[in-house]
Formats: C-alpha cells, structure tokens, sequence
C-alpha cells in the first residue's frame, strides 16, 4: 500500500488502513477470529477496542473447576498408589481384579481431568469477548510450553497455565519467568525438581549414584524463554545455570508441602557461579532468582521476545521496524508486558491489510466455532479433531512449543485435512446459517468480491459454509 | 470399508506414537531409467538426542562401565556385535541383519552442529547445512532437485505438518492416514478456483489432491494383504485417550505400540513398492530426550524403532536388496550419567546403516575414538569421528546415483571438510 511510499521519504509514520479494515484486523488478527457482531463492535475505535482488553490482573481462567497443582499431584499418587497394589497382586498367586478395575477408573478419572482443562480452555477461547486477551495469553503459554510427556505433567498444564501464566501474562516479564521456572509443572517436565549438587550435602551423601545436575531446565529458559540460542552462551554457562538452580524443586508428601515449589538448601550447589560473564555470590535460593532476574533484564531476551512476538501476531517475517519498536518499550519499562501488548497495537506495521499469518489448527477451529457463535461440545469431539489436524491437545512436540508458521500449515496434507473437517462441521452446522451473512460478519472489510462472489454462487448452504471456512481469507489473519 | 480403518487407525497411531512418516520422490520415470530407478533411501531421524552408548553400548569400551555408572548394561545384557560394540538389547531385528551384513553402526556420527540446542541441531540435520540458518531448504528436498533433470521425481510428505528436510523449491505433497476425499464433491473444484492466484494454498492443494487419489489406490492394494491389515492396532490410539495414552503406556500398551509401529514400517515399505511410489522417505521418530529415567524410556523408543525396521524390511519384501536406510538423530548425549539416572545433551551419537543393498563385510562405520576422558569431547560427550553429511553424501553418490559435483555444490554446499563415506553399498 502506501507503506513503500512512506519507506521511500524516509518518514517513520505510516498511514494506517480505514476503521473498517482496521476493525476487520483487530478482530481476527490480534483476536481469535469474528464472533457475530464483533467486527461491528469494534469498529468505532478498532486500536481502543484492543487496549481496552489489556488489564493488570492478567487472562481470564477456563471455567475448569479449579483444581491446583497441588490437588492433582495428590491424584496422580493416589493413583499411581493403586497401580502398584494391583501390579503387586497381580504377581502373587490370584490376579485382583478389584484392584486392577480401580487402578483403571482412577486412570479414567485422570485422562478425562486432562480432557477436561482443555476443553474449558478451548470454550473460554470461543466465548470470550476479550479475544486479544486469550491469544496473548495462549502465546506465553506457548512460550513457556508445558507438553504432556509423562503422565504427570499432562494433569498438570491445566493448572500451571491457571497458576503461572495467565495471571502474569500482563505483568513484568521477570515475574512471568519466576512464575513459570518455579512452578511443579515446568520443574518436572523440564527434570529440574531432581537436580542435585555434586558438592551439596545431598551430593556428597549419595556420592555420585543417582544425584547429580540435570541441565535441562537451565538450557532451556536460556535458549527458549530468554536470551535465545544465538546469545553467544556456552556450554559452561548452561552448566553453571543448572548449578545455580540446583534446589529449585517440588516437595514430597513426606514434607507436608506436597506439590508446592520448595527449595531444598541441602541439595543447592555452594559457591560463587559465573554465567555469560557475571559473577553470582549469592547463597541458595537467591542465586537462581538473581540469575532469573537478570536474564529477565537482558537486553538480548527483549530481542529474542519480541521478535517472537511479532512473528506470532503479524507475520513469520515481520518487518524490523516493528520488533524494534517492541523491544523499545520493553526496555523503556523494564519487560512490562502491559505495555508490550499496547506497543504492538499502536505499531502501524501491524495493521498491514495483507493478511500475513496462516492459522494453526486450534486456532482455525476456534476461529470457525466462533463464527457461528458456538463451543465446542465435547473433549471426545475436540480432541481427536485437533489430532488430525495435527495438533495434539498439549502435545506440543517440544519445549520449543508449537510451530507457528505458515511453511509448517499449510502443507498439501494440512489443507486436506481442513477441507475434510470443514465438509463435516458443515454438514452439521450450515443449515441453521446464511452462509452469504456469515461472510460478511466474519470477515468484514477483508472479504474479498471473488470469495464472497464463491459463497454466494454455492449451490448449497453446506458448499457456501465450507468454501468460506477453507477460503484464503478466512484462513489467514 | 478396511482400507479407511487402516487409514484412520494409522492415523492415531502415528500421533500416539511421535511417529511421522514422509515420502518424497516417485518413481515416474521408472522404466527408462533402469537399475537407479529401483533403488531407495529411507531416512529415519530419531528426534530429541538419541542416546549412542544406549543405542550400541561399546561394553567393551574399559571406561564404559565407569562412565554409566548405574546405567551401565553388562556384556552380557547386549546383543554382541564384536569385541567393543553390542547392540541394545530392543534392537532384535537390527542384531538379526547386522549377522547378515544388512546392518552397520557408526558410533561416532555428528553433524557439525556443536549448540547441543535440540532445535539447532535438528535444523542442522535436515537442512544439510555447514551450521544454522545456513539455508531454509531441506537436503532431501534438494536432492530431488538434483536428480530431476535426470529423471522426474516428485516429493510427498506423510504428516500433516511438512518437515524441513523436504521442505524447498520442488513442492513436496504430504499425506498422512485419513478418511479419504469424495471425488463426486464439487468442493475440491471450486477450492481449486478459490486458490488459483494463491502462490502458496495454490499449489499446495492440487498436491494434496493429487497425492490423496495416489494413496487412495495404494492403500486398497495394501488392504488386500492380510499382513496390512492394522486394524487391531488401534488400540492404544482411542480418541479418548488422546492426551494420555502415549504417557500412560503399560506394558501392553507398549506391546501394542511395537506392534503398531512394525505396521506402520510395513505400511511403509508396501507404499515403496508400488509402481509409482516414493523411492525416498523420510519418517520421524520423538521421544528420545532422556533426562532423566533414561533406561526404561529408551528401551519403548529402541523397540518402536526395532519395529519400524522390522516391518519395512518385511513390507519392502524383494525390494529390501535395493534399500538402504539411515537412522541419525540430531546429538548424542553425555558420556557419563547425570544426576537424574538420564543423560544430557552431547556430541557424537550412533547412526544406523541398514539396507539389503549394502556391501557384505566391514565393521563399524568410522573409527572408535572411545571414552577415556582425554577422548571425550569438551571433556564431556563421545567426540564425532564421522561428519554425517559423509554418509549422507556417500549413499546419495553410490546408491542413489547423484552427480558428486552436484552433490557438494548444491545439496550439501560447504561441506567439504566432510568425506563422503565411500563403499557401502
């Protein structure tokens, strides 16, 4: 548009598109794709209409029931309690049937929890009003994933997500990390809860056999959650982090703090530690959080940050001018990612009308629930959906998260899928619609003559609703 | 009917499984090109820093026992290969070909990614770049470049996510295990005009398309042999259980995911043989993290992998002799076990040459630096002896026919430190 133009003055200020394209953006791009009257809604004021979703207190919370951290790490031993007695009798003379049965329903009881919180999750995503809030929150969330790869740590993300990220996610950045590198969930899925000193009165005890540093942890908040891989650390200042957090772990039922973060003194490796440079003197618990807090305050982690910001919001390319700006306010705040989220709004590379970003699988489903108004039903509907589109509830394949861009979704295959899906959700849903309506209110002023032309000239309502869920439009943002 | 619950089982299983599949490259021409038309590449990349002293423990090794402490296997735990190397006791099948001389280790293979970031080095591997960010394409992908002006060959991906290794100029098609497209729909038509000027959705949907009608005919041939039938494989893929099955495996859970993943190789290599199938795949095998418990999740993967081998052998049938297949991972890991009864990222791992193509005779694959701690590298992991862009080069050249001048400028530029490791097949 006229951006080239601007570059070309030289001038900074870029001319924004009109309030109706702008409302169109912030509803699907910065949002979570048009519920009915939602682009209408915002078109007053469309930037206005984003920060206004922008609020101290954090995200809103799935409707999930609640249950902490705390309470499922008790489920899940009680569980794993009745495994070991129905695999004990199981090995004697009889096999306990009783036993066995039990030990199933509690797994049952379990598995359908973890189904649960996902569901609660997905329908706060297609209801809430506040869809910038939900998709800035699902992107920390991502940023600091949490994967289901032992079966405790699938019971927990519910609630990690409930504890550490949503409450935070407008917030300082270095509270998000504290709040995420000391929660049960994160400990365990990254080994840190075990990690010992070889030269802590735990390591010196166990002498080598089982007790020692696991790096996993530490590795990974600097290469992932802060400075990034191309930080210029080394493998010794991954080592000497992974001794500064040594003791950061999670109690025992034993110590009457079961499934809470506890320090253990005994397990801390003495000394002073030196990491990219700079020396910590600190003692125990101090230490990690002093490396915390200056990898939080590193100029290379609100680089790193907001780079991934931008790729995640406008475009896996995003134009330098916009992390700049970004970065600029993060730094100006020290990390307040209140302010963050208003930079990106006012940032008019942002409101470039080409729609650059293509939509993940939850996000395209979200998206097509949201434009009828609806939720999904069911987990056992949900779940298997998501799968085979290839994004298996909090299954991201690493802690990197889940890939977000285009190159990875839109594969010949993932179209397939989609087009597969869309043909049924149809079947089911396009006749109660007036897919001609449903264009408009979807996309707004980014609905294109050939795709509305396509909707309009459909032969049924099933065909009009598919062809505008698997258009171009309607599945980037 | 069968054909769609093969299809749809496969599906679950390679998502409970962290197993994915890709294909890449048919055979179109197949005919005119002779001999080199019927050979095939298969490339398993085991994600997540595959553990080398697990995968063939050098028991032999006089630091080994020291260095593992109390993951350490006996010698008499391992599955022998020679005086230093045995093989995990999981890998039944790789043991059974390495007595034929179907079966190779280099247990010394790196790329030249020295980050220990998982992500890095997975990048590193797949792009076949000199180090990260060297280049967006994936050397698969590349290859089929290479040889299209020898004869046409097309890249499929099985997954619905498209891996990097394929990933490039030559649009590569993806499938994975479905319910099939309705050639009688008007839908796919009129998306196909919604998508017309559309660079990316464009081309990729007449892909999907048109692999969608390929695979739709090479399953129902498949379904026609009873040993495809993987129906009864379902069982730890229950759409109910998806966020837990693949955490909350018992025993026979994992008795029926060995048996998934045998069917999935042989689904595999049953696609192989088709007229007109892929002649270069690519399947991705996760899990392979092992911070900590490293024994008892090693040995699930090791089986997955064993069966995965297993049923390719047996899907590619007569086919095995023109096969070679690589199994690499990104990073091995440290010498000594950490804290935790695991291990942390490292150097140099062991990569597994397997095919009925291969030379009969020779040992291992590069030299044994071994594991005193003046060999380790930094002190810490196996040091590489190997480079395995070497291998990649060496099997590409004197198995799939690439022009070595190619080879060195255009699929693997910047690796001439890397000698291709000549002689295999």
């Amino acid at each position: 548009m006229s951006k080239i133009a601007c570059q070309r003055k030289g001038e900074r200020r870029l001319s924004l598109p009109s309030k109706d394209m702008m409302a169109a953006i912030a509803v699907t791009r910065f949002g979570l794709g048009a519920r009915p009257g939602e682009i209408e809604t915002a078109k007053a004021d469309p930037q206005g209409f984003l920060t206004a979703q922008i609020r101290r207190e954090g995200a809103d919370l799935p409707q999930d029931g609640g249950e902490s951290a705390v309470q499922r790490f008790g489920q899940m031993r009680d569980y794993q309690e009745q495994q070991r007695v129905a695999r004990q009798k199981k090995d004697g003379e009889a096999t306990d049937d009783a036993a066995l049965q039990a030990a199933k329903a509690a797994q049952i009881v379990l598995r359908d929890k973890v189904g649960a919180d996902f569901l609660a999750r997905a329908r706060l995503a297609t209801n809430t009003p506040a869809a910038f809030r939900e998709r800035w929150a699902l992107f920390w969330a991502n940023h600091f994933t949490v994967s289901s790869t032992k079966q405790i740590t699938s019971v927990l993300i519910g609630p990690f997500e409930r504890e550490a990220i949503r409450p935070n996610v407008f917030g300082g950045f270095e509270t998000l990390l504290v709040a995420s590198s000391t929660h049960p969930a994160m400990l365990t899925y990254l080994d840190q809860a075990q990690s010992i000193g070889p030269n802590s009165p735990v390591g010196v005890r166990r002498r080598g056999a089982r007790a020692g540093l696991n790096e996993n942890l530490a590795r990974e908040i600097m290469e992932l959650h802060t400075v990034g891989v191309d930080a210029g650390y080394t493998q010794a200042d991954v080592t000497e982090f992974a001794r500064a957090l040594t003791g950061f772990s999670v109690g025992r039922d034993n110590e009457g703090n079961a499934g809470q973060f506890m320090f253990r003194d005994a397990a801390h490796e003495p000394g002073v530690r030196t990491i990219m440079g700079k020396k910590y003197a600190e003692a125990d618990i101090q230490q990690g959080m002093a490396v915390l807090k200056a990898l939080a305050a590193d100029k290379r982690t609100a680089r790193h940050v907001c780079g991934k910001i931008a790729r995640h919001f406008v475009s896996d390319t995003p134009p330098p001018a916009l992390t700049a700006r970004l970065e600029k306010r993060w730094m100006a705040t020290g990390g307040d990612l209140a302010e963050v989220a208003k930079a990106l709004v006012e940032s008019p590379e942002a409101w470039d009308p080409t729609p650059a970003k293509f939509k993940t699988p939850y996000e395209y489903t979200l998206s097509t629930w949201r434009l009828i108004g609806a939720e999904p039903s069911a987990f056992e509907r949900l779940g298997p959906i998501l799968t085979g589109l290839g994004q298996k509830p909090f299954s991201a394949p690493s802690p990197k998260g889940w890939p977000e861009d285009a190159q990875t979704w839109a594969s010949p295959d993932g179209l397939i899928k989609r087009m597969q899906w869309a043909q049924g959700f149809a079947a089911v849903v396009a006749d109660r619609t007036d897919p001609n309506a449903l264009a408009v209110s979807a996309l707004g002023a980014r609905l294109t003559p050939p795709v509305a032309k396509a909707v309009s000239r459909a032969e049924t309502r099933k065909e009009a609703f598919a062809l505008l869920v698997m258009s171009p439009e309607f599945q980037r943002r | 009917m069968t054909a769609q619950l093969n299809r749809r089982s496969l599906l679950g299983l390679g998502a409970s499984l962290g197993i994915s599949v890709n294909f890449l490259g048919t055979q179109a021409f197949a005919t005119s090109e002779g001999d080199l038309a019927k050979k095939k590449l298969v490339v398993v990349i085991c994600r997540g820093g595959m553990d080398g002293l697990s995968v063939s423990p050098p028991v032999g090794d006089a630091n080994y026992a020291n260095l593992r402490g109390t993951i350490a296997m006996k010698p008499d735990q391992v599955l022998k290969l020679d005086d230093t190397f045995g093989l995990h006791p999981e890998l039944k099948t790789v043991h059974a070909l390495a007595q034929k001389g179907e079966a190779r280790i280099a247990p010394a293979i790196a790329s030249p990614d020295r980050a220990r970031s998982h992500f890095e080095a997975q990048d590193v591997l797949e792009t076949g770049a000199a180090h990260v960010y060297g280049t967006e394409t994936g050397w698969l992908n590349r290859t089929l470049e290479a040889l299209a002006p020898v004869r046409k060959v097309e890249g499929l991906s099985v997954g619905t996510t498209a891996p990097l290794i394929l990933r490039g100029k030559v649009q590569a098609a993806s499938w994975s295990p479905g319910k099939g497209v309705d050639e009688t729909a008007r839908l796919p038509t009129l998306l196909q005009d919604l998508y017309r000027n559309d660079p990316m959705l464009g081309p990729a949907f007449a892909r999907g398309l048109e692999t969608e009608t390929m695979a739709q005919t090479a399953m129902t041939a498949l379904s026609a042999t009873p040993a495809m039938n993987v129906a009864a494989a379902s069982t730890p893929a229950m759409p109910g259980a998806a966020t837990m099955s693949a955490t909350m495996a018992n025993d026979r859970q994992n008795r029926a995911g060995s048996e998934a993943a045998r069917k999935l190789g042989s689904t595999l290599g049953g696609f192989m043989i088709q007229a007109g199938g892929p002649q270069i795949a690519a399947i991705s095998l996760d899990g392979f993290d092992t911070h900590a418990g490293q024994q008892g999740q090693i040995a699930t993967r090791l089986s997955y992998m064993d069966a995965v081998l297993d049923g390719l052998h047996d899907g590619l049938g007569a086919e095995w002799k023109n096969t070679v297949v690589i199994a690499v991972t990104e990073f091995g890991r440290t010498a000594r076990v950490n804290g935790t009864g695991g291990t942390d990222h490292g150097t140099a791992s062991t990569g597994l040459v397997l095919g009925g193509a291969l030379k009969p005779g020779g040992g291992i694959i590069g030299d044994w630096p071994g594991l005193a701690d003046n060999a380790l590298f930094e002190n810490r992991d196996t040091a590489p002896t190997v480079d395995m862009r070497g291998l990649f080069k060496g099997v590409l050249a004197e198995h799939i026919g690439v022009d070595r001048t190619i080879l060195e400028s255009k699929v693997f530029p910047d690796s001439a430190a890397a000698k291709p490791v000549t002689g295999l097949v």
